[in-house]
């Protein structure tokens, strides 16, 4: 027969086991602690103010010559795009109007941001293939196209930081929805060209 | 044989077997013209008499396949063009894009495996499970990585939500231009997903205190990365590696995948392999030039992450023909990434008039709700609308009112209400009023 008693009593017990009572590291001990080269290798976020960018360099000169063979086929010689793939540059005062135009010159706010995306996505057809200098070089070519640098530029770790990204303060935040209130109305409502 | 095509059958009153076939067939050729998508068929549905009363049909004369026949298995050839779709023109490879689920096709509120939308940034990566890390660092007393079958012993939970692409129905802040309910709001699915709470994890690695943002990155060939509030990372994310029963599919980020009930779709992070716990934002790339909602003055808002309270109705629905007068049951789906459905008004006459639909129980938070009102269309011009509000008393919004305070540049999070618009001969289209 069922002993609903010594059921319960059991099930309590196995909570109280199981339940961690307070949030204390290591109550489970799985997994094993991640060594720091271990996680140096998957570690290629960067932070709005520098962190984590990798000690190396690139130009402007080194970055046009691998622009043209590992990113021109898809973003265009000067980054004006090739069919529908994102156009790199210009836009610039597009934002309010009816066709606004988001580039790295036109739109992205923070520097850091495109070393991190090339970093990690680019190029497309091969991502994470670049080292880090071919990463500074090409970042630092967009920048050039967006003439946000000038054609001597060295980009490293400190000088992306001096770079004056045109959009910088266009967004904001917090979340300012529910912005809107409609009325749940249920009779004889006022609508727009319905029937 | 004498094989008829419905369409010369499709004049008998009442029948509703013709009915169906009939609206089956209207669909197919619908899917295909609206997105001229690789796959959509036309399917000619044809009735062979033979099979029909008084007569014996064929199938019940003969013995079918045995048992393991199809040891996976896979719908009846009969529904083969129930099936996700992309349109050519929108993205310029196929890796980085978006395909829609066919919810014009579904019944209920789950989304089967194999029609759940995709959205990928870098194609779907083809991971060995057994070669598959999760490390959790950053700001955390004990930086811990976990193999696949580790995660798997900590305890888990399974929930039922949606996610949804904050693009979905972006294509139409402007104007109508999609032909079917598909492409109007199937960037939306609905699993079980089951997996481990983030908050369980994060305990377990210790959280510095100070730790306010947590970094979520994919080992796919996009790394996508996206910076999620710790608060909302310890209330109901968790890290998911089932979903209906079965382990993620692929195209969901197998082996493991974020889950941020309620938050817009990009953030729910599939073949999760990393999270790294700080106190700012990273300002990442689909935090910024992407998922950003540009606002009519050329300021963008950023970290809109809820989903707003959202509804489509799914029959009769835009690409769909009517070929009867008569009784018809309208359904869709609702949701809210604030919570609970709590009610669904349905308007026929473009908004003047509405009725409390019947919402299908249970209603869960953060899932999508199947609601029905039964409706008899007497073959004049109708516009039908559905109006969703949500457990905090949010009225799901008119395109008009959006427009009014976001213009049309925003992309997304665009919730509002959608009109199908009923000709008198049963066509149905989409269109926006006011």
């Amino acid at each position: 027969m069922f002993n609903s008693a010594k059921f319960i009593g059991g099930f309590l017990g196995s909570l109280l086991l199981v339940t961690p009572l307070l949030a204390e590291p290591l109550q489970y001990k799985l997994g094993r602690i991640a060594t720091d080269k271990e996680i140096a290798g998957w570690d290629i976020s960067v932070g709005p103010d520098g962190s984590n960018l990798p000690d190396a360099k690139g130009t402007v000169l080194q970055g046009e010559k691998l622009y043209q063979t590992k990113c021109a086929y898809c973003h265009g010689e000067f980054g004006e795009a090739v069919g529908r793939w994102p156009v790199l540059m210009g836009g610039e005062e597009s934002l309010a109007s009816m066709e606004p135009v988001k580039t790295v010159g036109s739109y992205w706010p923070y520097a850091t941001s495109v070393f991190s995306y090339i970093r990690r996505a680019m190029p497309f057809y091969n991502p994470q293939t670049l080292s880090d200098e071919e990463t500074y070089a090409i970042t630092a070519y967009v920048f050039y196209l967006n003439d946000l640098v000038d054609e001597e530029f060295e980009l490293n770790s400190e000088s992306i930081m001096e770079i004056e990204m045109p959009n910088s303060t266009g967004f904001y935040g917090p979340d300012p929805r529910p912005d809107v209130q409609n009325v749940a109305c249920m009779k004889n409502c006022v609508t727009g060209q319905g029937l | 044989m004498a094989k008829t095509k419905i369409t010369e059958l499709s004049t008998e009153p009442n029948s509703d077997l013709d009915r169906r076939s009939f609206l089956r067939k209207s669909l197919a050729a619908g899917g295909a013209v609206a997105a001229a998508s690789a796959g959509a068929t036309q399917v000619l549905a044809e009735v062979n008499p033979a099979n029909l009363p008084p007569n014996k049909p064929i199938w019940s004369q003969m013995l079918g396949p045995g048992v393991t026949q199809s040891p996976y298995g896979s719908p009846s050839p009969h529904e083969a063009h129930v099936v996700r779709r992309n349109i050519g023109w929108l993205t310029s490879s196929t890796q980085s894009s978006i395909n829609f689920t066919p919810l014009q096709d579904l019944h209920g509120i789950i989304t089967p495996n194999g029609l759940h939308f995709e959205r990928h940034h870098g194609g779907v990566p083809s991971i060995n499970p057994n070669e598959h890390r999760l490390i959790i660092h950053g700001m955390v007393k004990y930086p811990l990585m976990f193999t696949m079958e580790e995660l798997m012993r900590f305890p888990s939970e399974s929930h039922i939500h949606f996610i949804e692409c904050p693009a979905n129905g972006g294509m139409e802040w402007k104007d109508a231009q999609m032909e079917s309910v598909q492409f109007t709001h199937g960037m939306v699915s609905c699993c079980e997903w089951t997996g481990v709470k983030v908050s369980t994890l994060l305990d377990e690695v210790g959280v510095d205190p100070k730790g306010t943002w947590v970094l979520a990155e994919g080992a796919d060939g996009g790394a996508m990365d996206r910076s999620i509030p710790m608060e909302k990372m310890m209330d109901d994310a968790m890290i998911c590696w089932a979903q209906n029963g079965e382990r993620l599919r692929p195209e969901q980020g197998y082996p493991v995948r974020l889950l941020v009930p309620g938050f817009e779709g990009n953030m729910n992070i599939k073949w999760i392999r990393r999270l790294k716990v700080g106190t700012v934002p990273w300002m990442t790339r689909e935090e910024t030039s992407k998922y950003t909602d540009l606002m009519e003055d050329g300021t963008a808002r950023q970290f809109t992450f809820v989903q707003e309270t959202n509804s489509c109705i799914t029959y009769p629905s835009a690409g769909q023909q009517l070929s009867h007068k008569g009784f018809h049951e309208i359904n869709g789906l609702a949701w809210s990434g604030r919570g609970k459905i709590k009610q669904v008004d349905v308007s026929v006459d473009g908004g003047r008039n509405w009725r409390a639909a019947k919402l299908q129980e249970p209603v869960m938070n953060k899932c999508l709700t199947r609601f029905r009102i039964p409706w008899q269309w007497n073959g004049e011009k109708a516009q039908l609308q559905s109006r969703a509000i949500d457990e905090t008393g949010y009225v799901q919004p008119t395109l008009v009112q959006l427009r009014k305070v976001r213009g049309v540049n925003s992309i997304y999070h665009k919730n509002s209400i959608y009109t199908w618009e009923i000709d008198t001969n049963g066509g149905i289209k989409n269109v926006q009023l006011g």
